[in-house]
C-alpha cells in the first residue's frame, strides 16, 4: 500500500498538518479492514473544551473512529495527534468508554476493581493500587450515583449502572480528551441526564469530549460540535450550523427522511417518545 | 503397599508442583475464554520437541523447552492470523492450528525413531513411577524443573497481577493505559508452553490440559473475586494432587485388587469431582443456592399469607385484643405440607405469632404490625391498579396477592404518594395506616 510506505518516509512531515492546541486533530485518515476501507480521508480538529457528538447510521465507523484515534486498530494512512503529539507519547492524556458489548460482563470482578483500572496508567508496573487509588475510585463512583453497589460483582449490575461504573472509570483516568462509544445506550432518561450533567461538568473544566450518539432528538440540545459520519466525514462543526436536515440526508441516505417525519410527527402530538 | 515420605512424598510433591503451576496460567485462558488454548498448545508443542531434539539430538530439557517456547508463540501467533484472514472464530482457529501442528509433530516423530523410543502411555499418563524410584536416588529432576516452573509462574500471576487483570478484562482499555494486551497475552502464552512442557513429563498430557481448565472453572463458579479465584484453583489443585494419591495408595485395600491406579489419572478424577460439588454448591451460580433461594422465597411468602389471613381474620372479627384462629384451620387452607409447618413454626420463633389455648395462633404486637404492612401494600396496589386501568373489581386481588411481598418501603411510598393516601381500597375495606418501616 503506497500511502503507507508513504507515510512511512515522511514522519515528521505529517505534524505541520495539525495544530498543536487541539486535543485531537485527524489529518487525512483512512482506515480498513482486510484492505476494505472503512473511513476514508478523515479530516478533522477538535476545539478544547468542547462536547462532540459523532452521529451516523449502524455501520458507518464511529466505533472504528474512536479505535483508531486510541490505536487499537491501525490506520491504512493518515496521521493522529493528541495536542500536536501521537497517541503514544500522550495516552495520560485520553480516557476511553468502551461500547458495551466489548464487556465480558461475567469476570470476576466488581464494580470498584473497573473503576480502580482508570488509576492504572498512573501506577508504574508491578505495583499494585495504593489507598489513595481506590478512594478516587470510589469517590468516581459516587459522583455517578453508583457507591452503594462499588462491591457488586458487574453482571449484576442493570445495563445503565454498568455504564454509568465505565463512566467513572473515565472519570478516574482524569484525562483531557474523553472518546466515548454510546455511553447513553440503554440507559433510562434519568441515568442519561446524570450522564449529560457529567459530560457538562467535564467541560466546564476545560476537558473535551467525543461522543457517538445515536438519539438524533437530543444532540442539539448535548453538544457544542457534531461529527457527521458515514465512512467519510459528511459534514463537521457547530451543532446549530452543521446539524441540518440536508445533512442528515446526506449522511443517512434514504433512511434519514422517515426518521425525520417520525421525529416530526412525534413532535406534531406534543409528546416525548422516552 | 506401605507409605513412604520419600516415595509418596516426592510423588505428592511433584502432582502438587504440576497441577498448581497449570491453574495458576490456566486461570487466565479460562478468564480469557481460550480454555482450549491450553489444549491446543499442549498438542502442538508436538513438533517443537521433536525438531529440537533431531536439531541438537538429545533429549535435554534446554533444547526441549526452547522448541516448545517456539512452538507456543507460533500456535498463539498463527491462531490470530487464522481467526483475523480466515474470518473464523478463535476457538475454531486453534483447532485448525493445533491438529496441524500435531500432525506435523507425528510426521517428524518418524523420523526420530530410529534414535528413541517413544512410550505412548508415557505421553498420556507421564511417568510418576520413575519419579517414585527415582525419589531413592536423590532428588528427581522432573521435581525440580516442576518446582522452577510453579515459581516462575507465581511470580508471574502475582508481579504482574494488575497488568493481567486489566488486559484480561479489557484489552482496549488496558492498551490505552499503556499496558501493551498483546505484550502480556504472548508472555501468558510462553508460560502455558513451558508449564505444558515440563508438566507433561512428570503427569502425562491427560492431566495437563484438565489441570489448566477444571480447577479455574471450578474456583470461578464459587468466587467473583479474582484473587480469590486464583488462590482457589491453586488449592483445588494442590487438594487434588494429595487426594488422589491417598487415594491411589488405598484402592488396592477397598476394592481387594493388586492393581494400582495411575496418580495422574485418579487426579484428573479428582479434581472433575470437585468441579461437580462446585456446580452443585456454588453461591448464586449454583443448583444448590439456586434451589435454596428458591425455598426461602416460597417460605417467606407463606408466612406472609398467614400473617395476612390472621389480621383478616381478626379485622373481619372488628376486635382489637388478639382473635385466635385455630391452627388446623390454617392448614386446611394452607395445605398440610412441611412449607406450612415450617412457616408456622418459624412465625412463632420470629415472635410474629403465639399460640393461644394450644391450638390456635394470633398475631403479636411485632406481627400485627408485619401483617399491617402487608395489607397496606396489597390494598394500596389494588387501589393504584384500580385507578390507572378499568380492570373490574374481582380481577384486582390476585396480582395484588402476588405484589404485596415484593413492595419494599421505596415503592410504597411511591404508591401511597400515587393513590393520594386514601383511607379505603376499591373494595372499600380501610387501608392500616402507619409508616413504612424497614425491609427486612
Ligand atoms: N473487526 C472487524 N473486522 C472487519 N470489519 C469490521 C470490524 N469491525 C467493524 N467492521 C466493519 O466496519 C464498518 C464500521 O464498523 P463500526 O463498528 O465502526 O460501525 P459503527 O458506526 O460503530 O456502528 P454501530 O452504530 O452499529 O455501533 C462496518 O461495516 C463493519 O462491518
Ligand atoms: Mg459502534
Amino acid at each position: 500500500m503506497n500511502l503507507l510506505s508513504k507515510q512511512r518516509r515522511l514522519p515528521e512531515a505529517a505534524d505541520q498538518h495539525h495544530d498543536p492546541r487541539a486535543p485531537i486533530s485527524i489529518h487525512d485518515m483512512t482506515v480498513a479492514y482486510h484492505r476494505r476501507p472503512v473511513l476514508w480521508d478523515i479530516d478533522f480538529a477538535a476545539e478544547e473544551g468542547r462536547l462532540i457528538g459523532i452521529v451516523g447510521p449502524n455501520g458507518a465507523g464511529k466505533s472504528t473512529l474512536i479505535k483508531a484515534c486510541l490505536d487499537l486498530i491501525p490506520k491504512a494512512s493518515g496521521s493522529i495527534r493528541i495536542y500536536g503529539k501521537p497517541y503514544k507519547k500522550q495516552r495520560q492524556l485520553v480516557g476511553y468508554v468502551p461500547q458495551r458489548e466489548s464487556i465480558d460482563w461475567e469476570f470476576p470482578i466488581n464494580a470498584l476493581d473497573v473503576v480502580t483500572m482508570g488509576t492504572y496508567g498512573k501506577i508504574p508496573w508491578c505495583f499494585p493500587p495504593r489507598k489513595k487509588h481506590r478512594t478516587a475510585a470510589y469517590e468516581a463512583l459516587e459522583k455517578v450515583g453508583m457507591a452503594e453497589y462499588a462491591h457488586r460483582q458487574i453482571s449484576r449490575l442493570s445495563g445503565g449502572q454498568q455504564q454509568r461504573v465505565f463512566l467513572a472509570r473515565a472519570l478516574v483516568q482524569d484525562a483531557q480528551l474523553y472518546l466515548m462509544d454510546e455511553p447513553f445506550a440503554g440507559v433510562d432518561a434519568a441515568t442519561e441526564s446524570a450522564i449529560i450533567a457529567l459530560l457538562k461538568d467535564l467541560k466546564a473544566r476545560g476537558r473535551t469530549v467525543l461522543v457517538v450518539h445515536h438519539d438524533l432528538q437530543t444532540v442539539k440540545s448535548y453538544f457544542d460540535d457534531v461529527i457527521l459520519l458515514n465512512m467519510r466525514i459528511v459534514a463537521s462543526g457547530p451543532t446549530a450550523t452543521t446539524f441540518t436536515e440536508e445533512n442528515l440526508r446526506k449522511t443517512y441516505g434514504g433512511k434519514l427522511t422517515l426518521l425525520v417525519e417520525a421525529a416530526e410527527a412525534i413532535a406534531r402530538g406534543g409528546q416525548e417518545n422516552r | 503397599m506401605t507409605w513412604s515420605w520419600q516415595g509418596d512424598g516426592t510423588v505428592i510433591l511433584v502432582a502438587m508442583l504440576a497441577g498448581c503451576a497449570c491453574a495458576l496460567v490456566g486461570s487466565y485462558l479460562v478468564l480469557r475464554r481460550m480454555s482450549l488454548m491450553g489444549d491446543a498448545i499442549s498438542h502442538a508443542v508436538l513438533p517443537g520437541l521433536v525438531i529440537a531434539f533431531l536439531i541438537t539430538h538429545s533429549r535435554g530439557i534446554g533444547a526441549m523447552l526452547i522448541g516448545a517456547v517456539v512452538v507456543g508463540i507460533l500456535t498463539a501467533l498463527l491462531t490470530q492470523m487464522v481467526a483475523r484472514y480466515g474470518k473464523v472464530e478463535e476457538g475454531a482457529a486453534m483447532g485448525v492450528v493445533f491438529t496441524i501442528l500435531f500432525a506435523i509433530g507425528l510426521v517428524l516423530i518418524r523420523r526420530a525413531t530410529d534414535h528413541v523410543d517413544l512410550d505412548p502411555s508415557c505421553v498420556l499418563y507421564g511417568n510418576i513411577a520413575h519419579i517414585y524410584a527415582d525419589a531413592f536416588h536423590g532428588t528427581p529432576v522432573a521435581l525440580k524443573n516442576l518446582a522452577i516452573v510453579f515459581a516462575l509462574n507465581l511470580v508471574f500471576v502475582v508481579a504482574f497481577y494488575k497488568e493481567l487483570k486489566v488486559s484480561a478484562f479489557d484489552p482496549g482499555l488496558s492498551s490505552t493505559l499503556g499496558i501493551n494486551a498483546n505484550l502480556m497475552h504472548y508472555a501468558l502464552m510462553i508460560l502455558v508452553a513451558l508449564t505444558a512442557v515440563v508438566s507433561f513429563e512428570a503427569v502425562g498430557s491427560i492431566l495437563v490440559i484438565a489441570m489448566l481448565i477444571v480447577p479455574p472453572v471450578t474456583a470461578y463458579l464459587l468466587t467473583d473475586r479474582l484473587g480469590i479465584m486464583l488462590l482457589l484453583s491453586v488449592v483445588f489443585s494442590g487438594l487434588a494432587a494429595v487426594m488422589s494419591h491417598l487415594a491411589v495408595i488405598a484402592f488396592p485395600v477397598w476394592f481387594n485388587t493388586p492393581i494400582q491406579p495411575d496418580t495422574s489419572a485418579m487426579m484428573t478424577v479428582f479434581a472433575g469431582l470437585f468441579l461437580a460439588v462446585a456446580i452443585v454448591v456454588a453461591p448464586r451460580r449454583g443448583l444448590a443456592s439456586q434451589a435454596w433461594q428458591h425455598m426461602a422465597l416460597r417460605l417467606q411468602i407463606r408466612r406472609e399469607d398467614i400473617l395476612g389471613i390472621l389480621y383478616r381474620f381478626q379485622e373481619h372479627l372488628g376486635d382489637e385484643t388478639a382473635a385466635a384462629m385455630p391452627t388446623e384451620e390454617l392448614r386446611r387452607i394452607f395445605g398440610h405440607g412441611p412449607l406450612t409447618s415450617y412457616a408456622l413454626r418459624s412465625l412463632r420463633r420470629r415472635r410474629l405469632t403465639v399460640k393461644i389455648g394450644g391450638s390456635s395462633l394470633a398475631l403479636t404486637e411485632k406481627g400485627l404490625h408485619r401483617a399491617e404492612r402487608l395489607i397496606r401494600s396489597h390494598r394500596l396496589w389494588e387501589t393504584y391498579v384500580a385507578q390507572h386501568s378499568d380492570l373490574p373489581l374481582d380481577h384486582l386481588h390476585e396480582p395484588a396477592e402476588r405484589v404485596e411481598h415484593f413492595i419494599g418501603p421505596r415503592l410504597e411510598t411511591a404508591l401511597r404518594e400515587e393513590v393520594a393516601d386514601p383511607q379505603a381500597d376499591p373494595h372499600g375495606r380501610s387501608i392500616p395506616s402507619g409508616h413504612p418501616e424497614k425491609n427486612d
